[in-house]
């Protein structure tokens, strides 16, 4: 017999390409399937059989670390096989299309494609032309769904939000949110989850347009900085950054960067937060990515519990969509 | 529906349950009591209460169940907590109703991803036959006739808003946890 808090809830969600797909019940069920997960990977024998006989692939079209050895070790930890295929060693270089590859590795027999393309849209267009689930791990400037859930999973865990509600809660996203898909992926979610998110960057990399999703917008960091009860710094993401958007480093740091005096003027416990990799004393200094408020090794842990639910979830909803 | 025990006699049944256990205390090496979820940790946590184990825990098997792509929607996963050495530990493993033996099947496989523990010994608070496994519990308090085929539902506070053991003689469906 189901417990009663889900009784009238399903999940129906066959794939998982973005924040903005899921409503708040979606969100909140993630991530309490996801909170069961944690303790699997605290065991000495770090396995459970849930996944066992399936296939995962990890098709990363666009260099990752963190996030493809994340997706592998979920995937090991449920017991599935995985398969693990890079772009750049792969038919895509002789000229195959993205469809084409992902039918072709889809017929070797995959049940959850997790997919990394530096295309916005690119995840969509794979689950379009496949039968099997398909877990976004990033695709250009859209979404990064997973980031977005295992943020939010390690705010609950740093605030003692229990339930993932996060009404009166003030969250911050500092830098390029033009070109970044965790800023995406965090605004649909925490807005979603009742936070109120405040984005902060240069006027270059942060257009008006952001206010529709309901965020309020500053160009400065230090007049907002004591309302914060969490601060995501991301990442200077030189690989995008091709034109005249962005001020110098040295601009960039004095005006957005997390220092120990701006720590200063913030709440106590504020938390501190970063998707990773970090450039240190460009958009954080070091002393505050290892002080006592950083949870950014945190967030990485969870990383592994939020992505070990969403297969666990696509593989096995009820496909009432599509 | 029939009301097979009340508060009282559930609260009954309990104690002579303990008080069995009691006499054949494990004799060597640490004893634990561990209740699957979602009403076997509520019953092992009563039994705890009353007899004292070294550790007390709970497992969840949402994910060692075979029957997973068989069962409609995704269910909840809950926390499996073990914050004690299995090896060398014996263990009571508590659940409310034993039917198939399936879900003993998976408590078993989740508690030897621990560890080794010294013997694993099986008490339900009720038997309603109908076995799919070779298993068999070591300790029960009410044992139903299989061919009678009913439904049965254990009701525990605070899961439950009562305590009590109720048997639907409807056949026509066949929800029941077990």
């Amino acid at each position: 017999m189901a417990a009663k808090s889900s009784d009238d809830y399903a999940w129906s969600h066959k794939h998982l390409l973005g924040l903005a797909d899921l409503d708040a019940a979606d969100i909140r069920f993630l991530l309490t399937t996801a909170r069961g997960f944690g303790e699997v990977s605290t065991r000495s024998v770090k396995k459970v059989p849930a996944l066992r006989g399936k296939v995962v692939a990890n098709l990363f079209f666009e260099p990752s670390t963190r996030t493809r050895s994340s997706f592998h070790l979920a995937a090991g930890r449920l017991s599935a096989d995985v398969l693990d295929f890079s772009g750049s060693s792969s038919s895509t270089t002789k000229g195959e299309s993205l469809s084409d590859t992902v039918r072709n590795i889809e017929a070797m027999g995959v049940d959850v494609m997790v997919v990394r393309h530096n295309q916005s849209g690119a995840a969509a267009l794979v689950a379009d032309s496949v039968d099997c689930s398909v877990l976004n791990a990033g695709d250009g400037q859209h979404e990064h769904p997973t980031q977005g859930l295992l943020d939010a999973y390690t705010i609950a865990q740093r605030t003692g939000r229990d339930g993932f509600d996060f009404t009166g809660l003030t969250v911050a996203i500092v830098g390029d949110i033009a070109h970044s898909r965790v800023a995406r992926s965090n605004i649909h979610g925490l807005t979603k989850l009742g936070a109120k998110v405040i984005l902060i960057g240069p006027p270059t990399l942060l257009p008006a347009t952001f206010k529709a999703a309901g965020c309020e917008i500053y160009h400065t960091l230090d007049e907002v900085l004591p309302r914060l009860d969490v601060i995501n710094m991301l990442r200077v993401q030189f690989e995008r950054l091709t034109s005249q958007a962005f001020p110098s480093v040295r601009e960039y740091s004095a005006l957005y960067g997390l220092t120990t005096e701006r720590m200063k003027k913030m709440k106590k416990n504020v938390v501190v937060m970063h998707p990773g990799p970090i450039n240190r004393g460009l958009e954080i200094e070091s002393a505050v990515a290892d002080g006592p408020n950083s949870a950014i090794l945190q967030q990485v842990t969870n990383g592994l519990a939020v992505r070990m639910a969403c297969m666990f979830l696509v593989q096995g909803a009820q496909h009432t969509e599509n | 529906m029939n009301v097979l025990a009340d508060e009282t006699k559930l609260a009954a049944m309990v104690n002579d349950l303990a008080a069995e256990v009691k006499q054949d205390l494990f004799p060597d090496g640490p004893w634990a009591i561990v209740g699957i979820r979602s009403r076997g940790d509520v019953l092992a946590k009563r039994l705890a209460d009353k007899l004292k184990p070294d550790h007390a825990g709970s497992v969840d098997i949402t994910l060692y169940r075979d029957d997973l792509s068989e069962i409609g929607p995704q269910p909840v996963v809950r926390t499996t907590e073990i914050d004690f050495p299995v090896d060398g530990t014996n263990i009571l493993l508590v659940d409310d109703v034993l039917m198939t033996g399936r879900s003993v099947r998976a408590a078993i496989q989740s508690l030897i991803d621990f560890g080794r523990p010294r013997c694993i010994k099986l008490l339900v608070l009720c038997d309603r036959g109908g076995r799919e496994l070779p298993v068999q519990p070591d300790y029960v308090a009410l044992v139903l006739d299989e061919a009678d085929q009913q439904q049965v539902e254990v009701r525990l506070q605070p899961t439950d808003p009562e305590d009590c053991i109720v048997i639907f003689p409807d056949t026509a469906k066949s929800t029941s946890k077990e």
